[in-house]
């Protein structure tokens, strides 16, 4: 892939989640993207939270961080989709995301059909030891009509 | 001697003053704009459309993560409705009661059948298994349609610990 070819892959994956608005709404941040890997960040916000207890983040907005990211990966993926949308997604939640701490997800989409793009993430807090939650979805593949 | 049944107002109240408090309990659902509706024991969340949701404006279409969340929170809020039924019934559920502690997902996964178009969305869950310590739980959603879901899921809960 030429390098023009590189940048405008990266500026489109990058415009796919501004163009969000609720990747907006959750205050999403773009951190990397290229070549069927994403990295995208989530501050901590209280509106956020599952139970004020604990003052821990829900699981549904992990589960959007994890979801936009994979479409991001998607995104950037050589393959050069136009456009996809999550099929499946299954998410592990391996323990509670500390209150406060900045949520990452990466996802790389590993494997491409004609129509179909696999793809596993993983998202972590200030320890990146001990992942969060980690996922696998599939997600659609949209060609170019001819 | 038959016991008279409870007047109407009462029961009603209570079974709404608890789910009020269950809702209450969770900033993400107002933040979506969720709300449930109750009809006896039977639970419909609601997600009013709105702009913020919409995770693809070519479509339009809302984002697979809001659905994700939609569905997640819905079968929380069904779990923790059939753990503290009985105790509600049985009037322990006040408000001096100690706080209602609700079940964490352990595992969730999602299956996308159609766009979900920029329009209300409902959602019910069913517990298919609840234990001392683990819970099944499927949830289906739907939008003008009640037999065209546009998703579903199937997710493993953690209870919290109980009494007795």
């Amino acid at each position: 892939m030429s390098d023009e070819q590189h940048i405008r892959r990266e500026m489109l994956a990058r415009k796919f989640i501004e163009a969000i608005p609720h990747a907006r709404a959750l205050g999403m941040v773009l951190t990397n993207v290229g070549d069927g890997h994403a990295e995208i960040a989530m501050d901590y916000d209280t509106r956020f939270v599952g139970d004020p207890e604990t003052g821990v983040i829900h699981g549904g907005a992990v589960s959007a961080l994890m979801d936009t990211c994979g479409g991001a990966a998607v995104m950037s993926h050589p393959a050069a989709t136009v456009s996809t949308a999550t099929l499946g997604l299954r998410i592990d939640y391996m323990r509670a995301a500390t209150p406060g701490q900045r949520i990452t997800a990466r996802a790389e989409c590993y494997h491409v059909t004609r129509s179909v793009a696999f793809v596993r993430a993983t998202a972590v807090d200030d320890d990146p030891d001990r992942p969060v939650a980690t996922a696998t979805g599939t997600f659609t593949i949209e060609r170019p009509k001819a | 001697m038959n016991q008279r049944p409870e007047p109407v107002q009462v029961v009603k109240q209570r079974r709404d003053a608890t789910l009020q408090k269950l809702v209450a309990g969770v900033p993400y659902m107002q933040f979506l704009g969720i709300h449930i509706e109750r009809r006896g024991d039977e639970l419909t969340a609601v997600l009013p459309f709105d702009e913020a949701l919409i995770g693809n404006p070519m479509l339009p279409a809302l984002h697979g993560g809001v659905t994700a969340a939609f569905l997640e929170v819905t079968a929380i809020m069904e779990l923790s409705w059939a753990m503290i039924w009985e105790d509600m019934e049985a009037g322990k559920v006040t408000d001096d009661a100690p706080k209602i502690l609700l079940p964490k997902t352990i595992d969730f996964t999602l299956d996308y059948l159609r766009t979900g178009l920029p329009r209300d969305a409902y959602a019910r869950a069913r517990v298919n298994r609840s234990g001392r310590r683990y819970a099944s739980v499927h949830v289906e959603a739907w939008q003008d349609n009640r037999s065209r879901l546009f998703a579903q899921a199937t997710g493993h809960f953690l209870m919290p610990a109980r009494d007795g």
